[in-house]
């Protein structure tokens, strides 16, 4: 188990390999759909990304006492966002991508160039991941986005990860995908 | 106290919302003792707390609480129209306590249906009559949009699988589907098959057998024999808990059988993911009044 704690270095992101068990802790912003559209657009970043964490992710949040209870909080598919991702690590100097799912090769390339990493999290593991949010620090575009969309500034403490893609060009998504395909082939051949 | 079926039905959502069932965890429980690589000892671990904290906490065990979806076993001259007003009542107050999302959209418009209820439509309900039953009994299945994503419909003989008409044929089929879910429709899942049945059916009935105890066989002895088979099989692929590669990419395959056209034969695949929320009760109706 790797810990990896806000800011996220260049040094510690280039030692993480694809296939590394990792805990996220730190400050971790959401932004999904809405954000990089309008990051796309030539719109400006309203928090400070540089060795910053970016998690793709819609939580269900209820407002209390002045402030947010993140009650349930999980990634959502992050191959939407491949359009956008390589400007977006080239620009504001991105570390590290969390979400579901995995990127494409632009993403892949970004990450090689600029030493970042996408992390795989736990899908659908929303009380735990909730759980992992320890502090509300702020939150941007509430009102033109949405709460889901909205792009919320987090403390976390321990979020579970693990790397699907590194800044060597390693992709685990990719391995898996080819190497169960021979298998698969493999079993096709195999009698009745 | 008498408690009405909308109460009964608004408990059911609440204990399926926050609790895993217990075949299904105790599934994942060995599929982490079979664990050896880094990834999947991590996602399962979090997963199996995350299990803990859901029903803990009487919280939803996935953010996506899924398309709620009744089952209904009714006996002779059930007044289903009731059951259903029930059912969306039901929802409608499961919502109101954060036991599901507001996870409705009106397809046209994109605009949220808050309350995840529309008459004769949300939730959806399935009726079957049974002589025999003296009392209704009620199964809710939550199956999230993910792994909704990844359910597959096969025509056979299909040139490209190299799938006939037969059992083997069948498999070829459930295998692909697997392969092509990789890890998002978050694995490890499970797979209701159907084989026959037209379209609609087909459809149906794979999703039916994912209310079946993973710990149970197909009463059909060959049916039983591919359950294992493909089981075995399609963990022998390597894809693992999220795609991260793994010793469990399936907790299990259920398999059911329906009569088909002579021009037509499906092969159904419901892919579920390991959040496969499912429980069953019996409705306590008043001197059997609904
Ligand atoms: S696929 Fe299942 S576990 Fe994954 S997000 Fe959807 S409902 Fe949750």
């Amino acid at each position: 188990m790797i810990e990896v704690r806000y800011p996220f270095t260049e040094t510690v992101v280039r030692n993480l390999h694809a296939g590394d068990a990792v805990r996220v802790s730190g400050r971790v912003c959401t932004g999904r759909d809405r954000f990089h559209k309008f990051l796309a657009d030539g719109g400006e970043c309203p928090v400070d990304l540089r060795d910053g964490a970016l998690f793709h992710c819609g939580p269900v949040v209820v407002p209390e006492g002045g402030s947010w209870r993140i009650v349930a909080a999980g990634p959502t598919t992050s191959i939407r966002e491949e359009p956008y991702e390589a400007d977006a690590i080239a620009r504001l100097g991105i570390r590290v991508i969390i979400g579901k799912g995995g990127m494409g090769a632009n993403t892949l390339e970004a990450c090689r160039r600029f030493g970042c990493v996408y992390l795989q999290a736990v899908g659908g593991a929303a009380a735990l991941t909730a759980r992992r949010i320890r502090r509300v620090a702020g939150v941007h575009f509430l009102e033109t986005f949405g709460a889901t969309e909205a792009c919320w500034e987090w403390e976390v403490e321990g979020l579970e990860a693990v790397v699907g893609m590194d800044a060597h060009g390693g992709d685990l998504f990719a391995k898996v995908r080819e190497a169960s395909a021979a298998r698969l082939e493999a079993l096709g051949k195999e009698d009745a | 106290m008498n408690r009405t079926v909308t109460d009964q039905l608004a408990e059911l959502i609440r204990i399926n919302t926050s609790c895993l069932p217990e075949d299904v965890e105790s599934a994942l429980v060995s599929a982490r003792a079979a664990a050896t690589s880094p990834a999947e000892l991590q996602v399962l671990d979090a997963l199996l707390e995350n299990a803990h904290l859901a029903r803990d906490g009487a919280t939803p065990v996935c953010q996506d609480t899924g398309t709620p979806t009744f089952f209904f076993t009714v006996p002779p001259r059930t007044d289903e129209v009731s059951l259903r007003k029930a059912a969306e009542a039901a929802a409608e107050r499961a919502t109101a306590n954060g036991w599901l999302r507001r996870n409705t959209i009106d397809t046209l418009t994109g605009a949220s249906i808050d309350s995840n209820a529309l008459p004769g439509e949300m939730p959806v309900c399935h009726f079957r009559a049974d002589p025999d039953a003296k009392a209704v009994t009620v199964s809710l299945l939550q199956k999230g949009g993910g792994s909704e994503n990844m359910s597959r419909q096969f025509s056979l003989p299909d040139g490209e699988l190299g799938a006939g008409r037969d059992l083997d044929g069948v498999r070829r089929c459930i295998l692909r589907a697997a392969w092509e879910a990789q890890g998002y429709g978050c694995a490890p899942g499970i797979l209701g098959v159907c084989v026959g049945g037209d379209r609609a059916e087909g459809y149906l009935a794979a999703k039916e057998q994912l209310l079946r105890p993973l710990g149970d066989d197909s009463p059909d002895p060959a049916l039983a024999e591919l359950e294992r088979r493909v089981l075995r099989e399609a963990n022998s692929l390597g894809i693992g808990p999220m795609g991260l590669g793994g010793k469990t990419t399936l907790l299990g395959v259920k398999i059911a059988v329906r009569p088909r056209l002579p021009a037509s034969y499906f092969v159904t695949v419901a892919y579920c993911c390991w959040a496969c929320r499912r429980h069953t009760v019996t409705l306590k109706t008043e001197g059997g009044a609904l």
